[in-house]
């Protein structure tokens, strides 16, 4: 478990309900979780277990309805938009399932894009775009569109665009959800390696085991609550297989 | 930052070329519109203005009545009772600056090998000043000419230019129905008159002269009409009344009994010209702002489809860090880049299309500095006006509502 005071999440009596026409549903039902700096955690679970949600409010793009979840020091809960803005530009670098890289910018520009919102001046923001091109093995790569290349490629370039800000976490959500399994463990090989490394704290949802092993701890969420928390060796020696 | 956001702009508008393009087309015609149509507008207003301005200031002219013989009601100065005296007693009432009794008449003109058949004006030396009207060359006749009804002339630039050609006409000598008489000096162009009417096909002689050598009259000494010039605007009204009165007076005509002359306030005439004229600019570009109007609606119903089509880009942008007002300076900067430059092209297009119409139909076209700035300024404002409404919507979304769209 995280050493609660180098925790860089932090999330205590969490409830999320969503309002619709018949009336609040509760999705997160008392969640309790505290990342360490420097830990590679998977999120796994059912469909409908909760995990998206839970990431979204983990990235600052949703907010809890009830509960405290401080990141990297800061309650989230208590932040304004701008604020929630700045966080996720400072501290969180996001990796996506569908990528999400602007189909129309070149692949620097793409990576770069997050140092615009930092005010950095261009010259800088393509250089650290390079560095972290060549970083995940794009450096041919500059000028070239989303379009033009494969898409494991995309997926590292998303990598890129989340490491250019040095953040201290890296939310990812199903990085490997598009990619054949030998391109999906390329991509695995690259968080392993940015986690041990770098020392990058790497939150990752996926609901395949094999992805989920690369990581040292697992959380196991089903219907809102978590129902596993601990290490990855540990889960799939005694519950992997009965929970999937 | 800003530079960074331009370039983004530049980006998302280059993507859709041909939308963007159809989109500034809208304003590119509001402001060429607005452009041509306040050119126009200002050029016929100048042009009025500078009619009026030759015509000369706070004028009336005082005409004989007309007369009643045998059931026929004739015209205005169809009965000389206005004379050389009744413009001297004008002359002396107050607020009065200039009076010029006026004889006309049609004769021909002979100098050399050429002829030329213009309208005569026989007047007084206050003429000249009354319609503010400069020398060209030589110098006017002047009392004394008027007492002993010499034979001298002022020429206008339309019969110097019938006579003389390029020859200097100042103290030649020309024939009028067949009586020589010596050029004095020539009269500055006026141009056209309110009416098409050119005014420097003309000739000025002396006003005896006319009425006792060239034309003749019914009556010794009458003419047909005065123009008086009134010190100023404001003395206008006193003046009218005072000449009624005292034309009355001298014209022995009795209570409840009609004129025998009229007064016409020439001024009053010529301001409705001139607001005739400004009301047509004013309603031209009116007209014009419309379609300006009708062009930023283009823009916001553009912007409206670029936001919901780019709204899973703004959840992208959001997630790695864009504020609200981020995206707002976005949207509302593609919304001014496309009204700036198509109010660049639509100014150019306006002055060029202006340029054109003047060239081809001769027509007097206006283009301000001052025209030019506003429809600049307008573009920016409709850039913000209707750029505001589709970039604040796309700034409230919530990150996670955008991410998820599909």
């Amino acid at each position: 478990m995280a050493e609660l005071a180098d925790a860089v999440i932090r999330i205590e009596h969490l409830f999320k309900e969503y309002a619709t026409d018949a009336g609040p549903v509760p999705v997160l039902k008392d969640v309790s979780v505290s990342v360490a700096s420097g830990e590679f955690v998977a999120v796994m679970g059912p469909s409908g277990s909760g995990k998206s949600t839970f990431m979204n409010i983990l990235g600052c793009l949703d907010v809890a309805t009830t509960g405290r979840y401080l990141l990297d020091g800061k309650d989230a809960g208590t932040l304004d938009g701008d604020e929630l803005a700045r966080l996720r530009n400072q501290v969180i670098g996001f990796v996506f399932q569908g990528f999400n890289l602007l189909p129309r910018a070149t692949l620097e520009d793409n990576v770069a894009l997050p140092l615009i919102y930092r005010g950095t001046p261009r010259g800088e923001r393509l250089a650290r775009a390079h560095e972290m091109l060549d970083k995940v093995g794009l450096g041919a790569y500059y000028r070239s569109r989303p379009n033009q290349i494969s898409g494991g490629q995309q997926q590292r370039v998303a990598i890129a665009r989340a490491l250019v800000t040095r953040p201290r976490l890296i939310l990812a959500d199903e990085p490997t959800g598009n990619l054949d399994t030998a391109t999906g463990r390329e991509i695995m090989a690259l968080f392993t390696e940015l986690n041990r490394q770098d020392g990058i704290t790497i939150v990752l949802v996926t609901h395949e085991p094999d992805i989920a092993g690369h990581a040292q701890r697992l959380v196991r969420l089903a219907d809102g609550r978590v129902i596993y928390d601990g290490l990855v060796e540990h889960a799939q020696a005694h519950h992997l297989e009965k929970t999937l | 930052m800003t530079a960074a956001m331009l370039a983004e702009a530049w980006l998302a508008m280059g993507a859709n070329r041909l939308r963007t393009l159809l989109t500034m087309l809208g304003m590119v015609i509001g402001v060429g519109a607005v452009i041509l149509m306040l050119a126009i507008g200002q050029g016929t207003q100048r042009q009025v203005e500078a009619s009026i301005a030759s015509m000369g200031s706070n004028l009336f002219i005082v005409l004989s009545g007309s007369t009643t013989s045998g059931g026929l009601r004739m015209g205005s100065g169809a009965t000389p009772t206005l004379t050389l005296t009744d413009a001297q007693a004008i002359e002396e009432l107050p607020a009065v600056a200039a009076v010029a009794p006026s004889s006309p008449g049609t004769a021909q003109l002979v100098y050399g090998s050429n002829n030329w058949s213009t309208q005569v004006y026989g007047t007084t030396p206050a003429y000249l000043a009354v319609r503010d009207w400069k020398l060209a060359a030589g110098f006017p006749f002047t009392d004394s000419d008027l007492r002993s009804a010499t034979r001298v002339a002022l020429l206008g630039k339309t019969v110097v230019d019938n006579l003389f050609g390029g020859e200097d006409p100042v103290g030649k000598t020309i024939r009028i129905k067949n009586s020589p008489y010596v050029v004095l000096g020539t009269l500055a162009p006026k141009g056209q008159s309110l009416d098409g009417r050119d005014q420097d096909d003309t000739v000025i002689i002396p006003v005896t002269t006319a009425q006792r050598k060239l034309f003749g009259t019914q009556f010794a000494g009458t003419v047909r009409f005065i123009m008086v010039q009134a010190e100023s605007g404001e003395a206008m009204p006193a003046v009218e009344k005072s000449m009624n009165e005292l034309l009355r007076q001298r014209h022995r005509i009795r209570e409840g009994t009609d004129n025998d002359f009229s007064v016409r306030n020439l001024t009053a005439l010529a301001n409705t010209a001139a607001e005739t004229a400004q009301v047509m600019s004013l309603m031209l570009g009116a007209i014009a702002s419309i379609s300006l109007l009708v062009g930023g609606i283009g823009i916001m119903n553009i912007m409206l489809v670029s936001v919901t089509e780019r709204t899973r880009e703004i959840g992208i942008r959001m997630a790695i860090g864009a504020r609200g007002e981020d995206i707002l300076l976005q949207f509302l900067l593609e919304a001014i880049i496309i009204s700036v430059i198509g109010c660049l092209i639509g100014v150019g297009l306006g002055v060029g299309g202006a340029l054109l119409v003047s060239t081809l139909s001769g027509m007097a076209v206006v283009i301000t500095v001052t025209s030019i700035l506003l429809a600049f300024a307008v573009a920016a404002a409709i850039g913000i006006f209707f750029g505001w409404y589709p970039a604040r919507k796309a700034a409230a979304m919530k990150p996670i509502d955008a991410l998820r769209y599909q």
